[in-house]
């Protein structure tokens, strides 16, 4: 997997590139918006990490500029301007998702990933969803787990349902507030732990193993233990 | 003010403008008024004319020569009063059989026999005028036998009365225009120095003194109409400006004590010669200070983003019981837990134009407050009230409430009432809340529920 990262503030590009590094990531840093324009055209990224205020081009320009070009490259926007105007201008403009500093590494992680498997998945034909032993059928809207029908309320199904779409990887609680409630807000305490908590109930009572992970200082994974 | 400024503004050349149009009425209406008067009289003149020409002829038809030369000397007897003029002659160039003229005119006829002549000769009637030469209105007619007969009138009276209407007309054309002018002067002027009272005010303004505000005559015209609009925008500009600078100085304030917190945590775990583990909880602690720090941060900048205004083009029709229903099965669960009975009724309905997110924000808060602060087996409500043309969100508990004294208060950033220093939170909520309700014309009343709070978000819609 190839990132690019186009980045003026070298810690925080480093620290990026320090942690995708780590997750299996090979990163390039570039500082300057004109160089990273020519980067992200030249060769072939998995993914790019734009900011979106950058000497020499803007970010919004660099999108602009490899959306016409044809260049599908999944872009994530890093910035500081964080007003939902901000935020709409720049997934108009054809990125592909936004993140406001400052952010948890493990956010910007969880959602490069997902922007990959948006990408590779490809799977909106998908009628069944799988993890473990627990199924979920999205045209009878009916899950089950080792053949007992679970009785799911319709918030839980659609939470489930993003959980079981990024099966084995980590979802932010933004992420969660974001799609499964539509919503762009900021809640002062945790509500999603309760309605993870609820949805375990359901899902994990009364089975040896448990599917649905929290993973700390990140979000929730929902995987088969190994 | 120069003249060439004066002719640039607008004011002069709608001055102008209107002069000319007025000028051009006036010179329209004078004129009928001299076409129906002097127009009149000379038409009569020349009918006056006709009737006794065909009167003239009549008598000859019947009485020949004699009878003709009859009447023309009965009538030129009465001249000195009708003004009127006759001879007969023979044909043509024959001296004159009768009249009171003494000699055939050398002007020549129109096709309808009409002309107007110089009466220089001596006639019986004399020189009306005296000095100078009177001037005759005629008509000739050739009788059967050769006779020429010409009738007319002396019209020097009556070209007087027409040159002194032309006059009047003049003189008043020539007032109205002077008058208009001089209106439109007087008007532009006012308007111009009422413009550039509002002009100097903002060169003040914008030389930096930001309390000015540009003077109201108090007619409550245009003017003055302009003149409040001004002012209440600059109202808001300096209100605006007066909440960025209690904004840096609670942020400075307030985010200090946190940040030395911080600074003081890992001083500290650097100073104690601790093992990694100590090491790594002092990191893991530090990290939740940080993220108190951002959620405050976050929280300012939502209210700072509501106070500023959202731009309204991107309200929506957001329908309030959807709002509502979604808030309650997103902190329902929450009030389950903490063993809360949780109470909503999304009865009333109605559209609220506004911003989705910073609707359901301010709700999420209310919401949020009131299950933190209900006793164990208290009681949150979640209303919906339609009144007319406003919407009413009501989130009520029976927690502790707030003070009367302090409910003003508890809006400002960063205050916490004393009984909640126990709890968590940034003492922003209810700020942003109120910031939202004003973004979107309403207002927040915070009510006794006795016991508890009764916290109301009421909308237009």
């Amino acid at each position: 997997m190839r990132a690019l990262i186009i980045e003026d503030d070298a810690e925080a590009a480093g620290y990026v590139a320090k942690g995708l590094g780590e997750a299996g990531f090979v990163v390039d840093v570039v500082t300057d918006g004109r160089d990273g324009l020519v980067r992200a055209m030249a060769e072939d990224y998995d993914v790019a990490v734009i900011d979106r205020m950058l000497p020499g081009l803007d970010g919004l320009s660099i999108v602009d500029a490899l959306r016409r070009a044809g260049n599908q490259t999944p872009v994530l926007f890093l910035t500081a301007m964080g007003a939902v105007e901000d935020r709409v201008a720049g997934l108009r403009g054809g990125a592909d998702d936004y993140l406001v500093k400052p952010f948890a590494f493990s956010e910007l992680h969880a959602r490069i990933e997902a922007l990959l498997r948006r990408r590779t998945g490809g799977d909106a034909t998908v009628t069944t969803l799988t993890v473990g032993d627990l199924e979920m059928d999205l045209l009878a809207r009916a899950v089950t787990r080792a053949g007992r029908a679970l009785d799911l309320q319709p918030r839980e199904f659609k939470l489930l349902e993003v959980l079981m779409r990024n099966a084995g990887h980590v979802v932010t609680r933004t992420m969660l507030l974001e799609q499964v409630w539509d919503y762009n807000f900021d809640p002062q305490t945790n509500v999603i732990d309760v309605h993870i908590s609820r949805l375990r109930r359901k899902i994990d009572h009364g089975f040896d193993v448990a599917l649905l992970h929290t993973v700390r200082g990140a979000g929730y994974s929902l995987r088969v233990p190994r | 003010m120069s003249p060439g400024r004066f002719l640039r503004s607008t004011t002069a050349r709608l001055a102008l403008t209107y002069l000319a149009l007025f000028g051009v009425s006036v010179m329209v209406l004078l004129g009928f008024l001299y076409w129906s008067t002097a127009g009149f009289m000379s038409r009569q003149t020349d009918a006056t004319i006709d009737a006794e020409i065909t009167g003239l002829a009549e008598q000859y038809g019947q009485f020949g020569t004699v009878g003709l030369v009859r009447a023309i000397k009965r009538r030129a007897a009465d001249a000195r009063a009708s003004r009127g003029l006759y001879l007969v002659t023979g044909p043509a160039g024959l001296a004159p059989i009768a009249g009171n003229l003494s000699q055939w005119p050398e002007e020549a006829p129109d096709a309808e026999g009409r002309l107007t002549f110089t009466l220089e000769y001596a006639s019986e009637l004399g020189n009306a005028g005296g000095g100078e030469v009177n001037l005759g209105r005629a008509r000739v007619f050739a009788l059967a036998g050769g006779l020429r007969l010409l009738v007319g009138r002396d019209i020097r009276e009556r070209l007087e009365i027409a040159a002194r209407i032309r006059q009047s007309l003049a003189w008043g054309m020539a007032i109205t225009v002077a008058l208009a002018a001089l209106g439109g002067i007087v008007i532009s002027r006012s308007m111009l120095r009422r413009i550039e009272a509002i002009n100097q005010t903002s060169r003040d303004i914008m030389a930096g003194s930001l309390s000015q505000r540009v003077p109201v005559g108090g007619s409550g015209d245009e003017f003055d109409r302009l003149a409040e609009n001004l002012n209440r925008m600059l109202d808001r500009i300096e209100a605006l400006l007066a909440g960025m600078k209690e904004i840096s100085d609670n942020v400075a304030h307030d985010l200090r004590g946190p940040l030395a917190r911080l600074r003081t945590r890992l001083e500290s775990a650097l100073m104690d010669d601790g093992d990694a583990a100590t090491y790594r909880h002092a990191i893991k602690a530090t990290i939740t200070e940080a993220d108190g720090l951002l959620t405050t941060f976050n929280a300012l900048l939502g209210i700072a983003q509501a106070e500023a205004g959202t731009p309204r083009e991107r309200f929506t029709d957001v329908d309030a019981a959807t709002l509502l229903a979604d808030i309650a099965e997103l902190y329902g669960p929450v009030a389950e837990q903490r063993g809360l009975d949780f109470h909503v009724d999304a009865s009333g309905n109605g559209m609220v134009r506004g911003d989705r997110d910073l609707l359901f924000q301010a709700l999420a808060n209310l919401t949020d407050n009131a299950i933190k602060f209900s006793p164990a087996n208290g009681i949150v409500r979640l209303d919906l009230q339609r009144a007319d043309d406003r919407i009413r969100f009501i989130v009520s508990d029976d927690g502790p409430g707030i003070p009367e004294q302090a409910r003003a208060d508890v809006r400002l950033r960063f205050v916490r009432l004393d009984q909640s220093r126990t709890t968590p939170g940034s003492g922003l909520g209810l700020s942003l809340v109120d910031a939202v309700a004003g973004l979107h014309d309403g207002r927040l009343v915070l009510d006794d529920n006795a016991p508890g709070l009764r916290a109301i978000l009421e909308l237009p819609c």
